[in-house]
């Protein structure tokens, strides 16, 4: 296509606009360049010295140059699992509630409440599980289950005063289930209104209905969509620490306190005294960048197969 | 299930299991089936009501709790010295505001710059693989941000304001520049036509006619990323936590007071009066981020609503 | 020409459909007297025995309305038994609206009000505790655009059959299904396929072999071929003429020459006085076409109105 031929005060204002524009976009990719080199070479010194043994060390022991981050991947990957377990299927059923079966203005009110349970700040959330959640916990729901399920090593004698990793992970639950539910309800508002009629005039009930055509077209969208939360879950650290007791062991009882990644880099980062426990404590945030990296972009690749699969259609 | 009375009664050429004379209503294992259904339609109505108790639970501890502690001192004074009762969140008020302020003034330009580069110069290519980069960034655990402020402008020196904006910054970037993109894509192509056959440059188009038609959804993508930096605190703890309750704001050179540390810090101290002020600060940015975000859906109610006309 | 049971007046006496007597369909059938058109057209009545026909659907006075807005009203009708009704009319005149009241399509949808009665063998189609998973069971629908789920080709067919709990002999219902819906030759080696890979036509043909596979005994079609080519379109309205020897077909059509060609009865909807979609004129097919009795349906069916 012809275009007339610009002034030259216009083609200087294009070729600036166009860097301009060029120019932050590049910023933006040297911006997560940038974080990666700056968190890797952070953990230098701690990589020297334990090298991937750091992996699995379970010894945290500044006053003795001890650094291990196995106790913190366990916690870190029990919380969030946990969370996940539950927040995932909740999640998406309040996307089904909302999308499917909601009347229109009872949506129009509960889908920005759900959402805005996202918008409360995690300090806060965590302040009030360790005052008004914990408590209840050990008090009522720890025993109850114990005496119910207590055959599963899971669910111990309560012990602490509330901080534990079964409340870092209700915590952590309560934090993923509105990005689960907002993001769910999205996809189903996507699936075709013909594939659901499609289904109820051959007789399917709701479930039926559901099951058999909401879920399945949907399916890696949620896959995806769990699997960001789950990086949420990972990478959450005021809340944790808040609630998870600074744990220094591995229990097999989530009423035992624990520690996460997240949470002992929040915890410890200020006091850190020397330059070994700085790096070391760098060393967990390079951990935690590759994990939020990797569940991104899992989530990424399926989302992408997804969308690819619906292209094909 | 399969009657053969009605196959006699009706002859051949009708299905064997159905009697169309037979009343409209549910019996054999349909009634099964509806249960079922049933069953698993509470679930998501329980997981639901589950969701909105949790929300009304904890906002209502926080404005029970909140509530009989705010105060016009409390908004405005300094806080308590150390053992003394009184005193308020005032400078961690002032703090926050400015911190985001600044974190706004260098995310939404840079947020929008990349939107535009995006929606009106770059290739597919490289539209996808920005748009990767941006769900990276937003992805990234926040007190990684919070480390990597660190390492680049706090070690060697000292923690400032300046770094927490720069966190903070970074957490908004992706938010604002992908609900930018968003509404850039809302602009109808026929306005770009439109704009590009007047024979002007494409700066002009762009920042004349596209841009604008634009705003109000950018507009409400950054409210909601002040939203969500208001409440961050993991990169402030990190670059912005150590501080006296001094009103003298030194941006560059030292930490000044903010919310979300002054909340975290109480809350981790052992005395219960502390608890008191965390949760009258938790009222107040509960409040802000609360309005922010009624404000953001609103704009972006009504410019949805205008695009529809 | 209609003629009640005379046992049975659906007026003066509404179905309860939750009585359990079994022998409802024998009590509460309706029936209509079938002259055939010839006799009319050619002047000369021969006398044959009128061939007593039986009413699926016994529409009464039907309006439907979405909030304020009526989209179709005054609709009276009986559907016979194992024939084709074809619904024809200009677009905007409530035919698709008309059609999926007679499944209950439209339930669900916020501010839909369905005033009147439509009966179905007798039994009050809105009445209370009419289950409507049992009415779309019974009444099966097969839609404008090809909605295929997107699963395999025998899992679309499968799909219902498995819900109602008819599992025995899956595989071979699932071939009945195809071969009724004239697919299965060009399916059977690849029933394991995903379905969005056929073509549109045969993407119809498997929506409609779905919804035969629960052997429904009415099937509502809502424009099939409206969104296919011409040979797909032949071919869904051949196996259309085939499947009426089991089921009941409703069909909705904008193409007068697919309903002359396959209906049996055909339906002309219009817009009355006020302007809103409503029954104008129903009758045999052929007489629809070549000597319609209101002017509306003459000026339509003539294409001098379209």
């Amino acid at each position: 296509m012809a275009r007339p031929r610009l002034r030259i005060s216009d083609r200087v204002g294009d070729r600036l606009l166009l860097s301009a524009t060029g120019l932050a976009s590049a910023i933006a990719v040297l911006l997560l360049v940038l974080i990666a080199w700056q968190v890797f070479k952070g953990s230098g010194t701690a990589f020297h010295k334990f090298g991937f043994g750091f992996l699995t060390g379970t010894t945290w022991k500044p006053n003795f140059n001890q650094y291990g981050a196995g106790t913190l991947l366990f916690g870190t990957f029990v919380t969030g699992v946990f969370a996940l377990f539950l927040a995932a299927p909740i999640g998406i059923a309040i996307g089904l509630y909302l999308s499917l079966m909601a009347p229109p203005r009872v949506r129009a009110i509960i889908g920005p409440v759900v959402e805005m349970l996202a918008a409360i700040p995690s300090v806060i959330i965590g302040f009030w599980g360790i005052l008004v959640l914990a408590p209840f916990l050990v008090k009522h729901a720890e025993p109850q289950l114990h005496s119910t399920v207590g055959f599963i090593p899971l669910f111990g004698l309560p012990q602490t005063n509330g901080a534990s990793m079964f409340a870092a992970g209700l915590i952590l639950t309560i934090m993923v289930i509105p990005i689960v539910a907002s993001i769910s309800r999205d996809l189903f508002d996507t699936v075709p209104r013909e594939l659901q009629e499609g289904a109820s005039a051959l007789g399917a009930t709701r479930w039926e209905m559901i099951r058999g055509v909401m879920l399945p077209t949907t399916a890696s969208g949620l896959a995806a969509t769990s699997f960001l939360g789950l990086g949420r879950a990972l990478g959450e650290a005021i809340a944790v620490t808040q609630v998870i007791g600074a744990g220094t062991k591995i229990n097999t009882s989530l009423y035992e306190t624990g520690d996460t990644l997240a949470s002992r880099l929040a915890n410890q980062f200020q006091n850190a005294t020397d330059q070994l426990q700085t790096s070391s404590l760098f060393y967990l945030g390079a951990l935690l960048l590759i994990i939020g990296l990797g569940s991104n972009l899992l989530a990424q690749w399926i989302g992408r197969r997804f969308a690819v699969q619906k292209a094909h259609a | 299930m399969t009657t053969m009375t009605s196959d006699l009664a009706h002859g051949e050429g009708l299905p064997p299991e159905l009697d169309p004379a037979r009343p409209l209503v549910a019996s054999g294992n349909l009634r099964r089936r509806h249960v079922v259904s049933t069953f698993f339609s509470s679930l998501a109505v329980l997981a639901t009501a589950f969701a909105v108790a949790v929300m009304v639970i904890v906002l209502w501890t926080v404005v029970s709790r909140g509530g009989s502690v705010i105060s016009w001192d409390f908004l405005t004074k300094a806080p308590p010295l150390f053992g003394c009762a009184g005193g308020g969140i005032g400078r961690a008020i002032a703090g926050t505001g400015l911190i985001v302020a600044i974190a706004t003034a260098i995310a939404m330009p840079l947020g929008i710059l990349i939107a535009l580069y995006t929606s009106e110069f770059a290739s597919p290519r490289a539209r996808s693989f920005i748009r990767l980069v941006l769900d990276l960034l937003n992805g990234l655990p926040s007190i990684v941000i919070g480390i990597f402020a660190f390492g680049l402008l706090v070690a060697g020196h000292h923690q400032s304001a300046f770094a927490g904006s720069f966190a903070l910054s970074i957490i908004m970037l992706p938010l604002i520049a992908r609900a930018s993109q968003e509404s850039l894509a809302q602009v109808p192509n026929g306005l770009r036509e439109a704009a590009n056959a007047l024979g002007v440059g494409r700066r002009q188009s762009v920042l004349g006619v596209i841009l604008p038609s634009a705003m109000s959804g950018i507009l409400t993508g950054t409210i909601l990323a002040v939203a969500r930096a208001a409440g961050e605190t993991a990169p402030l703890l990190i670059v912005s936590s150590i501080y006296k309750g001094s009103y003298s704001f030194d941006f560059f050179g030292s930490a000044i007071p903010n919310i979300p540390v002054e909340i975290f810090r109480l809350s981790e101290s052992a005395d219960p009066a502390g608890y008191e002020r965390a949760w009258g600060a938790a009222l107040v940015l509960v409040i802000f981020i609360l309005a922010t975000s009624v404000l953001g859906r609103m704009l972006f109610a009504r410019s949805k609503a205008k695009a529809s006309r | 020409m209609t003629i009640l049971d005379p046992e049975f007046d659906p007026i003066m006496e509404p179905s309860r459909p939750a009585a359990p007597a079994r022998s409802a369909g024998e009590r509460y059938r309706i029936q209509t007297v079938d002259r055939p058109a010839r006799t009319a057209s050619h002047g000369q009545p021969t006398p044959t025995t009128p061939v007593v026909r039986e009413s699926v659907f016994k529409v009464e006075q039907l309006a439907i309305s979405y909030g304020s807005k009526t989209a179709v009203q005054g609709v009276t009708m009986g559907i016979d038994r194992n024939r084709i009704t074809a619904i024809i009319g200009p677009s905007g005149c409530g035919k698709t609206t008309f059609l999926r009241s007679l499944n209950r399509m439209h339930d669900g949808i916020p501010g839909l009000r369905v005033d009147g009665h439509i009966y179905y063998h007798g039994h009050d189609l809105y009445g209370s505790g009419v289950d409507r998973v049992e009415v779309r069971r019974r009444i099966g629908m097969v839609f404008q655009k090809p909605n295929p789920f997107p699963k395999s080709i025998y899992d679309n067919v499968a799909w219902a059959p498995r819900n109602l709990g008819l599992r025995s002999g899956l595989d071979d219902r699932v071939e009945k299904a195809l071969r009724g819906a004239a697919l299965w030759d060009e399916v059977k080696d690849r029933l394991k396929d995903s379905a969005l890979g056929l073509s549109g036509g045969q993407q119809q043909r498997l929506c409609i072999a779905r919804a035969i596979a629960i052997e429904p005994d009415v099937l509502l079609l809502d424009e099939p071929a409206s969104a296919l080519d011409p040979i797909a379109t032949a071919s869904i309205e051949e196996l259309v003429r085939t499947l009426k020897a089991k089921f009941t077909i409703v069909i909705v059509t904008h193409n007068m020459q697919q309903a002359a060609r396959l209906a049996d009865r055909t339906a002309f909807f219009g817009l009355d006085n006020e302007r809103i979609g409503t029954l104008i004129e129903y009758d045999e097919t052929d007489k629809i076409f070549t000597n319609p009795a209101d002017t509306r349906t003459e000026d339509y069916v003539t294409g001098r109105f379209v």
